[in-house]
């Protein structure tokens, strides 16, 4: 038999396997892109809840409150949380995460950058081995990089109460998000969203919820209303950023869900092709034997 | 009186009951049937539930708060233990 009918054999042979391993990551994803979509169902109730509460006693609050969380500052030290997974293979989900977060640092804070106030905050691995070495000079907070280990409440608001405690001691005039945001499992997309100083189109805005007051009941706040909100703010910020966290876990999976897929198909149509060059090999050889044996035995005749 | 508790992970209660204990941050207090309607920040403590046919259960928290409006009870906690 020729090499190359060998040859052929063995690259179907590798490419069989890949594509085993591709299927086999495929459902994977799959199964815990269903876990991820669950968490994310499940938080839900509790935010809804607590954000109705929100704008119940903003609308039962005569005048204006103040928070340390909505004072706008000029935002001379700025910090970036970038949000990406801990694990590749999932086609462009972190590059893309990591683009938006490097055009946010070198275009709109390009003086901080400069002055060395922009700090990075890493959620998961992949952002930071990039972009440590794109910005070198630039602070890096790298002590929740594990955070995707344990996605319980606690351990996920240790990052936002981090950035909320600088915020308020000053040491920081603005917080940014980068994360990839879960539309369903085919489609993320990477964004960067304000997280500090609250921004007025968010649920704190006391101008959009004094249109809403049909819940005005006559309610006991206790203790007063101040304290009240002062107190419900930071769970808000807590839970908006633990959304952050568990859509990016989902659309980490959705992500490579997708990619595996791509990558099992693209498996599919090669073995096809090879499988033809396999045939194509055979029958040569076998040709090739067929007329060598006829010409032997036409010379022996002869 | 109808009360769901909810955590920022899941919710962990629903159902009707017959009184809630809860520790809010002035002192804790008993909800009863009929409760005025109430917004209150909770501290850390133990929460107490009785329910409709007489069980009881309970459970700590370290933070959260509740409302009730309606004979409908919304418990958010944080840091629930059995």
């Amino acid at each position: 038999m020729s090499g190359k009918l060998k040859e052929v054999r063995e690259r179907i042979k590798s490419v069989q396997s890949t594509q085993q391993i591709t299927k086999a990551m495929k459902m994977v994803s799959a199964s815990k892109l269903r876990r991820a979509q669950q968490a994310i169902t499940e938080m839900r109730p509790y935010a809804n809840r607590l954000d109705k509460m929100m704008k119940n006693i903003v609308s039962n609050l005569d005048g204006d409150f103040n928070s340390p969380y909505i004072a706008v500052r000029e935002p001379k030290k700025v910090a970036i949380i970038v949000i990406t997974s801990n694990r590749g293979l999932c086609g462009a989900f972190n590059t893309n995460i990591i683009k938006v977060a490097a055009a946010l640092a070198e275009e709109t804070y390009a003086n901080q950058l400069a002055e060395g106030n922009v700090t990075f905050v890493f959620v998961g691995k992949k952002g930071y081995d990039v972009l440590k070495k794109r910005f070198p000079n630039s602070r890096m907070i790298t002590s929740y990089v594990d955070l995707f280990a344990d996605l319980s409440y606690d351990n996920i608001s240790s990052v936002s109460q981090m950035v909320m405690d600088n915020f308020q001691a000053g040491e920081l005039d603005k917080v940014e998000v980068c994360y990839g945001q879960f539309r369903n499992a085919a489609v993320q997309e990477p964004l960067a969203v304000q997280f500090l100083p609250v921004k007025s189109e968010n649920s704190l805005d006391p101008s959009v919820n004094t249109a809403a007051k049909t819940s005005k009941a006559d309610y006991i706040f206790e203790p007063d209303k101040e304290q009240l909100l002062s107190e419900l703010i930071p769970s808000i910020l807590h839970t908006s950023f633990q959304k952050f966290v568990l859509d990016n876990h989902a659309s980490e999976h959705g992500a490579r869900m997708t990619a595996m897929d791509n990558a099992t198909t693209n498996a599919e149509e090669l073995m096809k092709e090879l499988k033809i060059n396999y045939n194509k090999a055979r029958q040569e050889a076998i040709t090739k034997e067929l007329s060598e044996i006829v010409g032997g035995a036409a010379a022996l005749n002869g | 009186m109808r009360l769901i508790v909810l955590t920022p992970e899941k919710e962990i209660y629903k159902g009707e009951v017959k009184s809630i204990q809860v520790p809010g941050t002035n002192g804790g207090f008993e909800i009863l049937n009929n409760h005025a309607p109430i917004v209150a920040a909770l501290g850390s403590g133990r929460i107490r539930i009785v329910d409709i046919l007489g069980a009881n259960k309970s459970f700590t928290i370290k933070k959260g708060f509740v409302e009730v409006l309606k004979n409908e009870v919304s418990l958010l906690v944080q840091g629930v233990e059995e």
